[in-house]
């Protein structure tokens, strides 16, 4: 899979080089990332020349706390009795007779905020008091990143910002009232497209000038160095457990792993500790929009060019002069003009396959999962649903499949309401 | 004479004046890609010494709101990177020996093909390129491209920048140093902070005069040059000062070229 030859300098540079096989449970050939923060070529650290001391200040921060007993201990104890870890892995049993295979869901939709998303902001508060800092910013797109942040702000007592594109700020208004009603500022941007990536850039700039104080707890496995590191570090718990509670359950490996890539976090935590494991498939499932021949779409991996975007050399939606092209698809937390530099690399290496599911199919996956399990799963999820359902055939009745559910769905009611209201008319 | 001197000769003949570098900074195609050289036409006639020319990128992350919608502005006016090289070839046509300087965003030369974007440069008469979001450490291509085109690649050194990467950056510093003089993004500011003179003094010293420092980032008023030039700065570079009087008077019938060049001069007299 990977060239196994490599020097063992380049692997993991975050870790010392006793504990990295223990800490990554991964064969010291998987390079990732590299001291530059390269996944293959992909990664880096592409940003001004004002941050690079706040980057290796994290790292450095991040390299000397996260493998402690001590700080392992915490992050154990607050995922478990404040953020209700484990998740359950659910046979989804009317599903699986839908699909024709056994489906299991991983329920990051019941951890505490309704998404995957604590897993990171709990690691990274913890992270962010150690390094003395007493303010928290953030970007979200579907607003689920912002509320686990604001959580986190109020529970670890930061004065918390949350940036959020204005298209964002008005198709999830239930979570910019939760994140509020937390005592987070909610502060809506007005520049480019007014989603996600805009709101990633005025992340980028409050930091620039409030370096001192504040730290940037960003919500995906994007951006420069070492970001891209500790988001998976915090969200690979998903796949850790996966991997357990499948053992247990049916003393067996899955067939294939399913989740939804939009910057891709949920997705690097699910499938990280199976990187390994080859008999495992891999699907990641981006966001198809209206079709990838409308251009209207979220696919980064699928469509994308390689380019350099809020920190990283990865793959992005772009023009051919390199101008960010404006993604869309229905799930906000899925439209993003990037994606994760260590998922471009998987693909790379052909150890992740990449599809994608339409907006129409999502929300098709959406109702299914609503009648069958009594689930209401968010939009972007529901697109890793989608993709399971168009391939289930070719599953045997005795396959395994996992698929992250990675949040609720109780913050797209609105857009759901409407898309079927919109259906009904017509 | 080759491009590599008119950046060192135009320093070079400064010193002898006793003067700081006046460097304005303009986003090509705002508020219309025909607009932007008469801008630099009437910024020359004010005195600028070297012109920085803006390739706008959709994300420019340093960039504070002035820059961020003059970009926005050139964007919709249709503007790209073979508009901005016909621009600065129709530029460098009137500039004389003014050196000419990118500034831009790294994506934009990645999407070009950074030995491309260099090659272009050197057949347009761009004598330096400055990228905003590629620290020391991921320069090594742009780095051999602008060597092997004799284009200066000029770098941004910040308040934030340790002793330890400052002597890095010195070491590759070509052309002048980008001295970024506050925490925080683009902009005209009232007032200068207590940290730019600081940051002048610190770099200035460790530079020990083998490259030009010129500060850029909040400075909008002759007072400001003073200030810094004292500090010790080579040069100051100002943009959205600029943007913001081009946006203000917007189109041509409204003076504005009159009021660039005034602008300019004020500014330059206060290197003196």
């Amino acid at each position: 899979m990977v060239n196994k030859n490599r020097n063992s300098n380049e692997n993991f540079s975050c870790v010392d080089e006793g504990k990295k096989e223990e800490l990554t449970g991964v064969d010291l050939s998987y390079p990732c990332p590299d001291i530059r923060g390269r996944f293959g070529e992909f990664g880096g650290r592409f940003v001004p020349e004002i941050l690079m001391p706040a980057l290796e200040e994290l790292e450095e921060a991040f390299k000397k706390i996260y493998l402690t007993p001590k700080f392992q201990e915490e992050l154990a104890y607050h995922l478990r009795d404040f953020a209700g870890r484990p998740t359950p892995l659910y046979l989804a049993e009317r599903l699986s007779e839908e699909f024709g295979c056994k489906v299991y869901l991983k329920r990051e939709d019941l951890l505490h905020g309704g998404a995957h998303k604590l897993n990171n902001t709990i690691g990274q508060a913890l992270l962010a008091r150690s390094m003395g800092k007493t303010r928290l910013i953030a970007e979200t797109g579907a607003g689920q990143h912002g509320f686990a942040t604001a959580i986190v702000g109020a529970k670890f007592g930061f004065k918390t910002k949350i940036y959020m594109g204005l298209e964002d700020v008005k198709r999830q208004k239930h979570n910019v009232y939760r994140m509020r009603l937390l005592g987070a500022e909610v502060c809506p941007v007005y520049s480019g497209s007014k989603t996600l990536k805009d709101a990633i850039n005025e992340a980028l700039r409050d930091w620039i000038t409030n370096l001192e104080t504040t730290y940037y707890l960003i919500g995906s496995v994007v951006g420069p160095h070492p970001y891209p590191l500790i988001v998976r570090e915090f969200q690979r718990v998903i796949g850790r457990e996966i991997k357990e509670q499948i053992l247990k359950k049916e003393g067996r490996f899955p067939s294939a792993l399913f989740a939804c890539i939009g910057g891709g976090s949920n997705a690097i935590g699910t499938f990280y500790d199976f990187i390994k494991d080859e008999e495992v498939e891999l699907i990641g499932v981006e966001a198809g929009g209206k079709g990838l021949s409308t251009g209207l779409h979220s696919a980064s991996l699928k469509a994308g060019t390689e380019g350099v975007l809020h920190g990283a050399y990865t793959l992005l939606l772009q023009d051919k002069y390199g101008q960010i092209s404006h993604s869309h698809s229905v799930s906000a937390g899925l439209d993003y003009p990037g994606v994760g530099p260590e998922h471009t690399f998987l693909k790379q290496i052909h150890r992740l396959r990449v599809e994608t599911a339409t907006d129409d199919e999502a929300l098709e996956a959406f109702k299914l999962v609503c009648k069958l399990e009594g689930i209401i799963p968010a939009l972007e999820p529901s697109h890793a649903i989608a993709y399971a359902r168009k391939i289930a055939e070719k599953f045997d009745q005795d396959d395994i499949i996992v698929i992250t559910l990675s949040g609720s769905g109780a913050k797209d009611l609105d857009i759901v309401r409407e898309y079927f209201d919109i259906e009904e008319r017509v | 004479m080759t491009m590599v001197e008119r950046i060192k000769q135009t320093f070079e003949a400064l010193k002898e004046k006793n003067e700081a570098a006046f460097i304005p900074f303009i986003t090509l195609g705002d508020p219309a890609p025909s607009f932007s050289v008469k801008i630099a036409k009437a910024l020359i006639e004010g005195g600028a010494d070297i012109i920085e020319l803006g390739i706008p990128f959709s994300d420019p992350v340093a960039d504070g709101p002035t820059i961020q919608a003059s970009t926005t502005r050139a964007l919709s006016q249709g503007m790209n990177t073979d508009k901005a090289f016909e621009l600065a070839k129709k530029i460098r046509k009137i500039a004389g020996k003014t050196p000419l300087v990118f500034l831009t965003y790294y994506n934009i030369v990645l999407q070009r093909g950074v030995k491309n974007f260099f090659k272009d440069c050197s057949l347009s008469g761009v004598d330096g390129v400055i990228i905003a979001d590629l620290p020391v450490e991921e320069a090594e291509p742009a780095f051999k491209a602008a060597k092997s085109k004799n284009i200066n690649l000029i770098f941004i050194v910040a308040p934030s920048t340790s002793d330890r990467r400052l002597n890095i950056v010195l070491e590759k510093a070509d052309g002048f140093l980008y001295v970024v003089s506050l925490y925080g993004t683009t902009g005209a500011r009232k007032s200068l902070q207590e940290i730019t003179k600081k940051t002048i003094k610190r770099i200035t010293k460790r530079a020990k005069g083998t490259v030009p420092c010129c500060v850029g980032f909040g400075i909008s008023k002759p007072e400001h040059v003073l200030e810094v030039v004292r500090a010790g700065a080579d040069g100051v570079i100002v943009g959205s000062a600029i943007v913001d009087i081009i946006s203000k008077y917007g189109e041509l019938k409204n003076g504005v070229l009159e009021k660039v060049k005034l602008y300019a001069a004020e500014m330059k007299e206060a290197t003196k």
